[in-house]
């Protein structure tokens, strides 16, 4: 645990700043803006319990090297799993191939930069005890088990990493990250008068292995089976344009679809967003503060460096009181827009180029009671979880699914009903955006977000918000 | 590493895990080479290139299971994973379904399947770019509203998988694969709305991909007749899928027919089979044999030979599909589909009718063609269904108007009951694939 990734890449395969500045070097040999070379090391581990069995456990170790190299909006990109100085120089000369220009001497001299701590790390879960984490797994199986006699099924999924990674650029900098990540899920089946529903809950942070109690284990199991137990319950959702109340916490969805996907900066350098050359406008309800924040601690989007070695350094402010005011940067973009960098560009693994992404994305405190924002409805919908969203950031359309959702009748919840898909246009439902709650919850769920193949962990967020009206897929 | 000491490996691991104690034991390792070139405007965004390895086992202790994955291929690395993995098992659950198949069938030759194309060999960066250059060019020239674009891709990959276990099991084969994609953007001179569509063609030869000019001219139709798309009224009314979204239905299907799915009561099907779950229109195979296929291959990730399997005849539900594990836990035959860990399909996808899209769509005095669909929203657990939805309005049989921001709700259950017309369209794109689907009836909620 005290080797950095620098110290292991220059034990394991010689990788010390003169080589990885030779790297660079072959990677500029056509020229070009900027090059370069992210080193990965990964070992992660997995377990799962279904039908009150461990059926497996799980090691995997990954290992690899991707060397980029642009040239005005143009990116190389060459990856490999073998990290000999040897196959390094040959994946730059692959990548190099975007530009055809004289080589550029590129005399920056590495300078380490160090990162911030956001990672509250104790004891690593990748190198914890791997019957402590059996043994809260089963102790979650059982406490799902024994909440209801209806739980027919119960499944819990527990997964660990710790990525070891290690950035060198031509501008001269080299900075490394150990980032920890482990997810917990538990998902269960119920049955009532051969009618079957599914309840599930997961927890995801950027922490070690003491911010997993038994106690969040438990209560998780039970949440889990509670949601199924009502979801038996569960009546078809209406279907047409309705007011919509969304529930503090993960309901954050919302915002990551609607307004993060569409103010990442390559869609609008492109013109590919709703939001494109709109730097200024009002283009929310007053009442809608966006931010996005990877200096947050210990959370599932939370990092110390982003893809491209850049240390995110504040909150980023998207829209502020309905005020378009920032896109999110990767060096590409904020280059090509003459913006600045703030630190979005992520990237999957080493087979992937980084591309502006989001970290934990939130909806500001408002100052509305929550039960006077669900007092203020006669007929409609109140969220409380949801299975994920989609957006097409172009057309600012965007959807996203409720798992577990109430009725509203006159001000009060009424019966459960079923999942059922909402449907909007980006800025539209922001403009319908007319209450927001002071109960700003930051969600713990295990939230990945997929974008051009590419997966990354990322947070959610918002308090309790009211949207006057949007379209609901019931029946 | 030199191909044959690489094509020894997974051989040499599984001897290990049995010296080192392992009753039964497996190995697999891929090598992948990848080619990727996106022109955006006749520019390069971006080119990559690379080559991996990776190596995955699965090994038991009397009826322990561990696995382990490693792209890091020195002997020291797997070594050290095959102990853990040992010591692990130690903590896994005795369960006597777990374990190495027991079928015997012999593997099909790989000649027939046609899953290799050598010409892939020789594309290169310069090829890719050109073939995406001038699907984009060809693209933005054809209408004047579609002027924006997110790129032409090029994506040309050749692969090969090594496989062994302790029960003698030794098997190799080679795969290519290529693409090429178009994502064009318009916007309605009348209402200035933006629309996004796409096109792609997908083969295991650089020959089966269709034409640069046939890629543009789809796309850009495609985009073109969305534009000025409004909402219509919430109503009850049939709905028609097009091939590339009826494929999205199959997938649905897939995830409550696979025996994983069964097992652990995550399906709307689970207690179905021998009964008609489907109109007689409804004929659904799993083929991993199909010459050329997309999902095409000789055995599957357990060592199992491929073969062809009827899920759905006629509305009858006659198959899950079986990996090992899921075969010895309901008491059913193995179907090729095993993935070491539940089930991926072969080639999945309902038999083409007899009508033809054109009928179909004549057939609809009012209705819904669904074009594109969007987001979650699919329960298997109870088959609730409900999308986002793209499409062309249809009246009296025609496609009346484009319409957006709707979404089409159901269940999967009385969606495949209510299938009244398959078209004679089938179209293969991936691995899930059928032709034009009219459903008799669902809800379209718009305002």
């Amino acid at each position: 645990m005290a080797e950095r990734p620098r110290q292991l890449f220059a034990r394991l395969f010689g990788l010390d700043t003169a080589l990885l500045q030779g790297v660079l070097t072959e990677a500029l040999r056509g020229g070009g803006d900027f090059a370069d070379v992210y080193l990965e090391a990964r070992r992660a581990t997995s377990l799962q319990i279904e039908e009150n069995l461990l059926k497996e456990s799980r090691e995997s170790v990954s290992l690899g090297a991707g060397i980029r190299v642009l040239a005005g909006e143009q990116s190389g990109y060459a990856y490999t799993n073998d990290l000999t100085a040897e196959a390094l120089r040959a994946a730059a000369r692959v990548a190099a191939q975007i530009a055809s220009g004289p080589a550029r001497v590129n005399s920056e001299k590495l300078q380490s930069l160090t990162a911030p701590a956001r990672y509250p790390l104790e004891q690593p879960a990748a190198l914890a005890d791997l019957r402590t984490k059996s043994e809260l797994l089963f102790a979650a199986n059982q406490a799902a088990r024994a909440a209801d006699a209806r739980v027919q099924e119960v499944q819990v999924g527990w997964g660990d990493e710790l990525r070891l990674v290690l950035i060198a650029n031509s501008e001269g900098e080299y900075v490394d990250d150990i980032q920890p990540l482990f997810t917990f899920s538990v998902s269960v089946v119920a049955e009532r008068n051969q009618q079957r529903q599914v309840g599930w809950k997961n927890l995801g942070m950027r922490a070690g292995m003491e911010a997993f109690t038994r106690a969040r284990a438990l209560g998780l199991a039970r949440e889990a089976v509670e949601q199924a137990a009502r979801l038996l319950e569960a009546q078809p959702a209406p279907a047409g344009e309705l007011p919509v109340v969304l529930a503090a916490g993960a309901s954050g969805v919302l915002l990551h679809e609607s307004v993060g996907h569409p103010l990442e900066a390559d869609f609008n350098r492109k013109q590919l967003s709703v939001f494109s050359g709109r730097l200024g406008e009002k283009v929310a309800s007053a009442l809608c503060t966006v931010i996005d924040d990877a200096t947050l601690v210990g959370l599932r989007g939370s990092l110390n460096i982003d893809g491209e070695g850049t240390i995110p350094q504040r909150p980023t402010l998207l829209i502020q009181e309905g005020r378009l005011v920032a896109y999110l940067q990767d060096r590409l973009s904020a280059r090509l827009m003459k913006l600045a960098p703030t630190g979005n560009g992520r990237r999957q693994d080493y087979s992937c180029i980084p591309i502006p992404r989001m970290t934990n994305t939130y909806l500001a405190a408002g100052t509305s009671q929550p039960e006077e924002i669900l007092q203020s409805v006669s007929r409609g919908i109140y969220c409380k979880s949801f299975t994920g969203g989609q957006v097409e950031p172009a057309a600012g359309k965007f959807t996203f699914s409720m798992h577990e959702a109430y009725l509203i009748d006159e001000g009060r919840l009424t019966h459960p009903v079923k999942g059922a898909t909402l449907i909007g246009s980006g800025i539209e439902v922001l403009n319908n955006i007319t209450m927001v709650g002071h109960d700003l919850e930051l969600d713990r769920g295990a939230w990945s977000c997929g974008k051009e193949g590419q997966g990354a962990p990322v947070g959610v967020g918002t308090p309790t918000v009211k949207i006057a009206k949007i379209t609901v897929g019931g029946r | 590493m030199s191909a044959t000491d690489m094509g020894a490996l997974p051989d040499k691991l599984v001897r290990k895990a049995s010296d080192l104690g392992a009753d039964q034991s497996e190995a697999w390792l891929t090598e992948s080479t990848q080619l990727s070139a996106r022109v955006r405007f006749g520019q390069v965004e971006t080119l990559t290139e690379a080559t991996t390895r990776a190596i995955s086992f699965r090994l038991l202790v009397g009826t322990r299971t561990a696995r382990g994955s490693s792209s890091d291929l020195s002997w020291e690395t797997l070594e050290s994973l095959t102990r853990h993995a040992l010591e692990r098992d130690r903590l896994a659950s005795e369960d006597s379904y777990a374990g190495l198949p027991d079928d015997s069938l012999p593997v099909p030759p790989v000649e027939g399947l046609a899953l290799y194309d050598p010409t892939l060999e020789r594309i290169g960066p310069q090829d890719a770019i050109a073939r995406a250059g001038e699907t984009e060019r060809i693209g933005l020239a054809l209408d004047p509203r579609v002027k924006n674009s997110s790129g032409a891709t090029v994506r040309v990959n050749r692969g090969r998988v090594w496989g062994a276990n302790s029960k003698g099991f030794r098997g190799s084969y080679r795969a290519s694969g290529a693409s090429l994609t178009l994502e064009l953007h318009g916007r309605g001179e009348s209402d200035g709305s933006q629309v996004t569509d796409f096109w792609y063609t997908a083969a295991r030869s650089w020959d089966g991909l269709e034409s640069p000019e046939s890629v543009a001219r789809k796309a850009v139709e495609r985009v073109r007749r969305q534009l000025g798309a409004r909402k219509v009224e919430t109503q009850e009314v049939p709905v028609v899928f097009e091939p590339l979204v009826a494929a999205e239905l199959l997938s649905d299907l897939f995830g409550a027919v696979c025996g994983e799915a069964v097992y652990l009561k995550r399906s709307f099907l689970l207690d179905a089979r021998g009964q008609q779950v489907a109109s007689e229109q409804v004929t659904v195979v799993d083929d991993g044999l199909l010459p050329g296929g997309l999902g095409s291959r000789p055995f599957d990730r357990e060592g199992v030979a491929c073969r062809r399997t009827v899920v759905i005849r006629k509305g009858v539900l006659e198959s899950f599909l079986c990996g090992s594990y899921s075969a010895r836990k309901l008491g059913l035959p193995l179907t090729g589909n095993g993935a070491g860990n539940g089930e991926v399909p072969g080639n999945f996808y309902l038999e083409p009718g007899n009508t033809s899209p054109a009928a179909i769509v004549k057939s609809v005095e009012r209705g819904l063609y669904v074009t594109r669909l969007m987001g979650q929203g699919v329960n298997l657990v109870t088959g609730d269904y409900s999308r986002g939805a793209f499409g062309l309005w249809l009246e009296r049989g025609e496609l009346a108007y484009p319409v957006h921001e709707i979404t089409i709700s159901g269940n999967l259950r009385q969606m495949l009951a209510g299938v009244e017309l398959v078209g004679n369209d089938l179209d293969f794109r991936d691995l899930f694939a059928a032709p034009t689907v009219k459903i008799a009836s669902m809800v379209v909620a718009g305002t």
